[in-house]
């Protein structure tokens, strides 16, 4: 079975076979960053066009390295200072960046739904880093093929995720994700930040951290974002991380080779210790080597589909 | 598809390789500083095949790792299907060595082309030699196979088949004729 898509929007609609098949081509993938010259030909001639209107560093030098390992050139287009500043609209922009004649948009944006609307309106690639709650899901597949390499299976591993499950992108992408491979996903977090109908996706829930813990094969740490919360912030901090953060004390409750993930960047902390971060169970900076090998495999796909498609328009 | 004519069949596919084998090392006078590199998918067992009749010669091992050449083909946007990505494994320094690139159908020559730029990526061997199943003509570059088990001539109708035991349960060569 082939990829199809000319876009990766999210990991919702997609099939098991296709997550199978970026997951198998990420592995192809990840040797090339390992040789002398860190660089394939696949994707010369190709514009890669990375359009974030949320800050972002890694998911954007991740995609950036990404692009340039297959090759392609890579123009990075900060909304704070384009004319998305004089009152452009996402479409618009993204119409512009097709008349450049790029041909994958990576975009980020904060509104839920703005990398399918793009879609809809370019010819052009794109592949969503990000959209407002809705998802992110290049993260979740780089955290599922981080798994799949510690543990060497996804069918029947137990992960929880723990943190803000209702303002989280990357949560809701991973249960998509892993629920379709064959995972049993569990939810943990304080009750307001747990979105009502989320059973509806087929996952346990918990705010019970040790129990979210006891039995899991991997434990996803999510990024607390309290800098939105300004003077409460510091004590609510504390408070979490006395009834959530991942300690190695609660660890050691825990099954002894549980893997702990997070995307980045980390309050140390707030989420867990220092110890559990820089500890033996953290995969955390393998996560950032196999995000490249994802986004290539992503980009290679899409890049690849994208040229069929229009073959076979000029074809009929 | 219309099976045409047998080339080989199993004995005659030991044969073959056993004599390339022979080549290979009277070539390069020993396996001192020799490696081979098979091109995916058939061209690495071939190539697992040459270092073990290789080993019956001269009682030493050859390293030999795998290839793939997706990412460097000239042809991806072409509907002909979608290849997978697979896996390059070469886990040793091709740096200065005499290596053997190793697949199972010489045609246009355009897969060992992608193959020499993908090597040229992994170092600089000293040489490479091209090592074939098959040589069924047609080529649309300027490549030609060192040791070829086969010369074929064929028609651009037709299509060589190899089989190996280890990717299609058995071993054999046909001509098969296109529809």
């Amino acid at each position: 079975m082939g990829w199809t898509r000319k876009d990766l929007l999210g990991l919702e609609e997609l099939s098991r076979e296709e997550l199978e098949l970026i997951l198998s081509t990420a592995e192809s993938f990840k040797e090339v960053s390992t040789r002398e010259i860190k660089k394939v030909p696949a994707l010369r001639g190709k514009t890669v066009v990375n359009l974030f209107y949320e800050p972002s560093t890694r998911t954007r030098v991740s995609f950036e390295v990404a692009a340039k390992r297959l090759s392609a050139d890579v123009i990075n287009i900060a909304t704070e200072t384009s004319s998305v500043k004089k009152g452009e609209t996402l479409i618009d922009t993204g119409r512009n960046i097709e008349a450049l004649k790029a041909d994958i948009i990576v975009v980020r944006h904060n509104c839920s739904g703005a990398a399918v609307i793009l879609s809809r309106h370019v010819g052009l690639s794109v592949v969503n880093a990000g959209d407002g709650w809705h998802e992110h899901p290049t993260q979740a597949l780089l955290d599922i093929f981080t798994l799949q390499e510690k543990l060497g299976r996804l069918e029947g591993l137990k992960v929880s995720i723990v943190g803000d499950i209702a303002h989280s992108r990357v949560a809701r992408s991973n249960i998509w994700g892993l629920i379709k491979l064959g995972a049993r996903v569990t939810v943990c977090a304080p009750k307001m930040l747990i979105p009502p109908g989320i059973e509806e996706m087929q996952v346990s829930v918990t705010d019970d951290i040790d129990l979210a813990l006891k039995d899991a094969d991997a434990v996803n740490v999510l990024r607390m974002q309290f800098e939105r919360d300004g003077e409460t912030a510091f004590p609510r901090q504390l408070e979490y991380f006395k009834e959530f953060g991942i300690t190695q004390e609660r660890l050691r409750k825990a099954k002894k080779d549980i893997i702990v993930m997070h995307p980045g960047p980390i309050n140390r902390g707030i989420e867990m210790s220092s110890a559990v971060a820089d500890g033996a169970n953290s995969v955390i900076l393998e996560q950032v080597t196999n995000g490249i090998a994802v986004r290539m495999a992503v980009l290679f796909l899409v890049a690849q589909a994208n040229e069929q498609i229009k073959n076979h328009e000029d074809l009929n | 598809m219309k099976e045409k004519a047998r080339i080989l069949d199993k004995d005659a596919l030991n044969r073959v390789l056993t004599r390339i084998a022979h080549e290979i090392v009277e070539k390069n006078k020993g396996v001192e500083n020799l490696c081979l590199v098979g091109i995916r998918n058939r061209g690495v067992y071939l190539a697992q095949r040459l270092a073990g009749c290789i080993k019956n010669i001269e009682g030493k091992n050859v390293a030999t790792g795998a290839l793939d050449i997706t990412l460097y083909r000239d042809d991806l946007a072409l509907a002909s299907g979608q290849p997978l990505v697979r896996k390059t494994e070469i886990d040793f320094d091709i740096n200065g060595r005499n290596l053997v690139l190793v697949d199972d159908v010489l045609y246009t020559g355009r897969t060992a082309r992608a193959a020499l730029d993908a090597l040229v990526d992994f170092g600089r061997p000293k040489s490479i030699q091209l090592a074939v199943l098959v040589d069924r003509g047609h080529r649309e570059l300027p490549i030609r196979a060192d040791y070829a088990g086969k010369n074929i001539p064929t028609s651009k109708d037709e299509t060589v088949e190899v089989r190996l035991q280890e990717t299609d349960g058995l071993d054999e060569v046909i001509i098969v004729e296109k529809n």
